[in-house]
This record gives structure tokens, C-alpha cells and sequence, in this order.
């Protein structure tokens, strides 16, 4: 979720080029989020195409290459390795400003492939995504010692579904309470950046299983906000530190 | 446990069932194969145990009110609970085959196996490792919602690629009942998993809504079953035992 409200966030500027690469090869959501189901790939000289929701935000995923829904990728990590360096190697995707990677949950091949196959290029950072309760954020700070074992910067963490404001009474609840003190604590504790906090909203939900920018279509919503500040705070971050080559982001989450 | 997809309550229906059953009287074992983000420890109280071995095996972990509910997970093997297990495929079925083969159960009348998401090594293995145990089957869990019901349903392909018999469908995070004013907000949709299970013809287990005191019990490791009877998500969490329970006498 999001990956896909980042890509769609930064592909706001159509001056920016935004390529959105699904890497969770056995549960690629992408496609659906992004209006893309269905979709195929399509080959040409240089290479595979990706699927393009606007002309400056395309999109690759397994999900393309499946032919039915109920198409099940049931591979061990070696094959799923090598459609992950194929993604990276043999789509076209011309000239990019961002591209940024949604990971599945886990330290595991996918996440080991993805750091080795970019690192000859250089890969801005993490996003980690939580919940806010202390189930989530202790498979959270093993994400983060993963990035820290494997040399990945962190750029900050997102502790999402945080809190929800009943539409009727407008009272607060923590459906999933932080416990032991949310990501903010952890943050704290950890040194990382606390990116921001996005509350829990019913069209969220509603906007990803239609496939549209739920930026879009619930412009006031808390969420939106929030979602919009980090964008904001992102993009300005790597406007203060120029570098020729692209950005790439791994959002990760456990 | 299965689901195509993270975050929507594998490892809390797997813990719910273990206490449920177990208060039901039955013999309980837990596996937690989610060795990337092993939750189910500390959703029992018993983060901080290690295991040591014995001669038939490791010895598991006795949690439950009566320490009863036996459970084996890597979090227990770690060093540091922030420890990240960043192993590729083999090593991962390596242990799971140790998990199954060389734990000390003891007699059992349910293990209940808790994946991580996904279609890969973890689950390949485990089906491997458990074929010579008569598998009962499967549980997939879903949320309401289509995007994640869409990896539920390459889930049930699995399923029926591995030959494993699926027991049925949970929606999970079902609506949510505000506590202030009763009103229900269906958070992450609604029907979704209910419409997969007819669409599939596999049974529907049922509902669960979204409960802060389930979450609130599962981040103190209290016994949900015991202790929250009147709570939401209690009605649905004890039905799906129920109906695990007919399933496996029908069987045997």
C-alpha cells in the first residue's frame, strides 16, 4: 500500500520519471492497487516493456506474467532470485528518476537478491513499514538489523494503521495499540527516523482493491495528510542531496 | 495457517486455536515456522525461554494457563530477539525438517503449524516434512479485502498443488465495532474471504472482527480464551475451533 501511494505520490511531478517494481513474487499485489490486473508484459528490442498507469509511473510485476488469478508462483528461492535479477536486467525502463522496490515480509532471498543485485548501483534507503503494536515492531528492528547487517541506509520507518476515528462519534481507538510505545519509541531507541504516522481509513481499503490513488480520491482524509507529509519530506530530502543517478527505495515490511 | 498475504492474523488464529482447543481439553502443540518473524513467543508470554535438549529431541516450550500447550519456534534459538534470520531457502528447510523431526512432542491430538505468507520454501517444507503425519489441512486466512483475497486465492492453488486438504476459510478483521458508540466501521471491507470460499467451494470458518482487547491480550501474552469470554472476537475464534474439532472426528 505503501509502495503504490509513494509511486503514485511522486509521479504527482510529471516532470519525474517513477518506475514501481513488485519484488513479492508469491503475493504480488501491485497490479491490482495500481489498476493494472490483467495486464500483460510485452517484449521488444530492449527488452520487457513495463505497464504504464500514467507515462511517467510504470509498473513490473510477476503479477503480469501470470495468466490467471488463481495462478500460484510456488517457487523455491534460487528460481525466484533469478526472475528478480531478470526484472532488473531485462525491462526497458528507460530513464528513471525514482524507482522504488515493494519487498514482501521477511529477511529472506528476496531482500538478500535485491541489495546484492543494486549494489553496484547506489541504493538510497529503506523505508520500513509497521503497525504499531509491539508483535509488529519486533520483527521490525530484525528488519532494521537486516538493513544494518547487509550495509542498507535506513531512511526511516512508517508506523501505519495507527489509530482509527470512528466516522460516527469521532472517538479514537487503537485497534492496534503501541504497547510498548509505537514506532516512535523504537525509533528513539534504534536511532532511525520516525517518517510519520498514517491512520487507519476505511477508503484505503476501498481505493487499492479499485486500483486508484486513494491520494486522489480522498484528498481530505488524516491519512491522506500524513501519507502527503512523508512524500513531501522525501522528495525534499533528495532534492538537498543531488546525485546524478537515480533513486531507488526499498519499502520493506515484516 | 496459511495466506497468501502478511499482516492479516495467521500467528493470532494460530494462537487462538491452540488456547482454544487446549481449553476444550485437547493436546496442543504449536509450530512456528515464520522464521523471519517468529511471533507466537512472545504472544504467549514466553519470549524469553530458551530450549535445551533431551534425549528423544529439543524439549518445546510448555506455555498455556496450565503449561500445557506445547510450542516450538526459532525465536527461541536466537541469540537476541532483534537477531534477524537472513537465510536463504535450503538452510530455512533444513531446520523446519529438524522442527518436525527432532522436537519432543510428546502425544498430541493437534499441532498447528503457523506460516509465514507466501507460496515458498517455508511451506513446501512443511508439507514435505509433515506428509508422513496424516495432515489434517489447511486454514487460510484472509481480510475482507479484494487485494488481499487475490493472494488467498494462489493460496488455495498451493493447497491443491501440494495435495492438502483445505479445512477453510477465515476472514479476519471482519469490521470493526466501535466501543464508544457501537457503530461498525468495515475498516478493511467486508465479504471478501466469505465470497472466496463459495467461489473455491472450500467450507467458510467464519468472521472475526477487529478487537482491541484481542490485540491488546496477544502484545501481553494473556490466554484470550480465558480471560475475554464477552469480548468480540471471543464467539467467532471459539465456533472456528469447534468446527476444527467436528472435522477432525468426522475424520478419525
Amino acid at each position: 500500500t505503501f509502495s503504490a501511494l509513494l509511486a503514485h505520490g511522486l509521479a504527482a511531478d510529471e516532470t519525474k520519471q517513477v518506475a514501481l517494481l513488485d519484488i513479492d513474487i508469491c503475493g504480488p499485489s501491485i497490479p491490482k492497487m495500481m489498476g493494472l490486473e490483467g495486464e500483460q508484459v510485452h517484449q521488444s528490442g530492449s527488452g520487457w516493456s513495463p505497464v504504464y498507469v500514467e507515462e511517467n509511473l510504470g509498473v513490473m510485476s510477476v503479477g503480469f506474467l501470470l495468466s490467471s488469478p488463481d495462478d500460484a508462483v510456488i517457487w523455491r528461492g534460487p528460481k525466484k532470485n533469478g526472475l528478480i535479477k531478470q526484472f532488473l536486467r531485462d525491462v526497458d525502463w528507460g530513464e528513471v528518476d525514482y524507482l522504488i522496490v515493494d519487498t514482501p515480509p521477511g529477511t529472506s532471498d528476496e531482500h538478500l537478491s535485491i541489495v546484492q543485485y543494486l549494489s553496484a548501483t547506489h541504493i538510497d534507503g529503506a523505508v520500513i513499514v509497521t503497525t504499531p503494536q509491539e508483535v509488529s515492531l519486533q520483527d521490525v528492528r530484525k528488519e532494521i538489523n537486516f538493513c544494518r547487517k547487509v550495509k542498507l541506509p535506513i531512511i526511516g520507518v512508517v508506523e501505519n494503521m495507527s489509530g482509527f476515528v470512528c466516522p460516527k462519534c469521532k472517538n479514537e481507538s487503537q485497534i492496534f495499540p503501541p504497547t510498548t510505545g509505537g514506532a516512535e519509541k523504537m525509533c528513539q531507541n534504534l536511532n532511525v527516523s520516525l517518517l510519520g504516522k498514517v491512520p487507519l481509513d476505511p477508503q484505503i481499503g476501498k481505493s487499492c482493491d479499485r486500483g486508484q490513488s486513494f491520494l486522489a480520491e480522498a484528498p481530505e482524509s488524516p491519512a491522506t495528510l500524513s501519507y502527503r507529509n512523508i512524500i513531501q519530506s522525501e522528495s525534499e530530502n533528495h532534492c538537498a542531496n543531488e546525485s546524478p543517478r537515480f533513486r531507488a527505495l526499498l519499502c520493506c515490511a515484516v | 495457517v496459511l495466506s497468501g498475504k502478511g499482516g492479516v492474523g495467521k500467528s493470532t488464529l494460530s494462537t487462538e486455536l491452540a488456547l482454544a482447543l487446549r481449553s476444550a481439553g485437547k493436546r496442543v502443540g504449536i509450530l512456528d515456522v515464520d522464521l523471519c518473524g517468529p511471533s507466537i513467543p512472545r504472544m504467549l508470554r514466553v519470549q524469553d525461554s530458551a530450549v535445551h535438549q533431551c534425549d528423544s529431541g529439543w524439549v518445546p516450550v510448555f506455555v498455556g494457563q496450565d503449561k500445557a500447550i506445547a510450542l516450538m519456534s526459532i525465536g527461541f534459538l536466537l541469540e537476541r530477539p532483534d537477531d534477524a534470520v537472513v537465510w536463504r531457502g535450503p538452510k530455512k528447510n533444513a531446520l523446519i525438517k529438524q522442527f518436525v523431526t527432532d522436537v519432543a512432542w510428546g502425544e498430541l491430538d493437534f499441532l498447528i503449524v503457523d506460516t509465514p505468507p507466501g507460496t515458498s520454501d517455508e511451506h513446501i517444507s512443511t508439507v514435505e516434512a509433515l506428509r508422513p503425519y496424516q495432515l489434517l489441512g489447511a486454514i487460510l486466512v484472509t481480510t475482507p479485502q479484494a487485494v488481499s483475497v487475490g493472494d488467498v486465492r494462489r493460496e488455495l492453488t498451493f493447497c491443491r498443488k501440494a495435495g492438502l486438504r483445505i479445512l477453510g476459510i477465515v476472514e479476519n478483521m471482519s469490521g470493526f465495532v466501535c466501543s464508544h458508540c457501537s457503530e461498525c466501521t468495515n475498516i478493511f471491507s467486508k465479504g471478501g474471504g466469505e465470497e472466496l470460499a463459495k467461489h473455491a467451494g472450500v467450507p467458510f470458518l467464519g468472521c472475526v472482527p477487529l478487537d482491541p482487547q484481542l490485540s491488546q491480550s496477544l502484545e501481553e501474552g494473556r490466554d484470550f480464551i480465558q480471560e475475554f469470554p464477552k469480548s468480540s472476537a471471543f464467539p467467532a475464534l471459539t465456533h472456528i475451533a469447534q468446527q476444527i474439532v467436528d472435522t477432525s472426528q468426522r475424520s478419525s
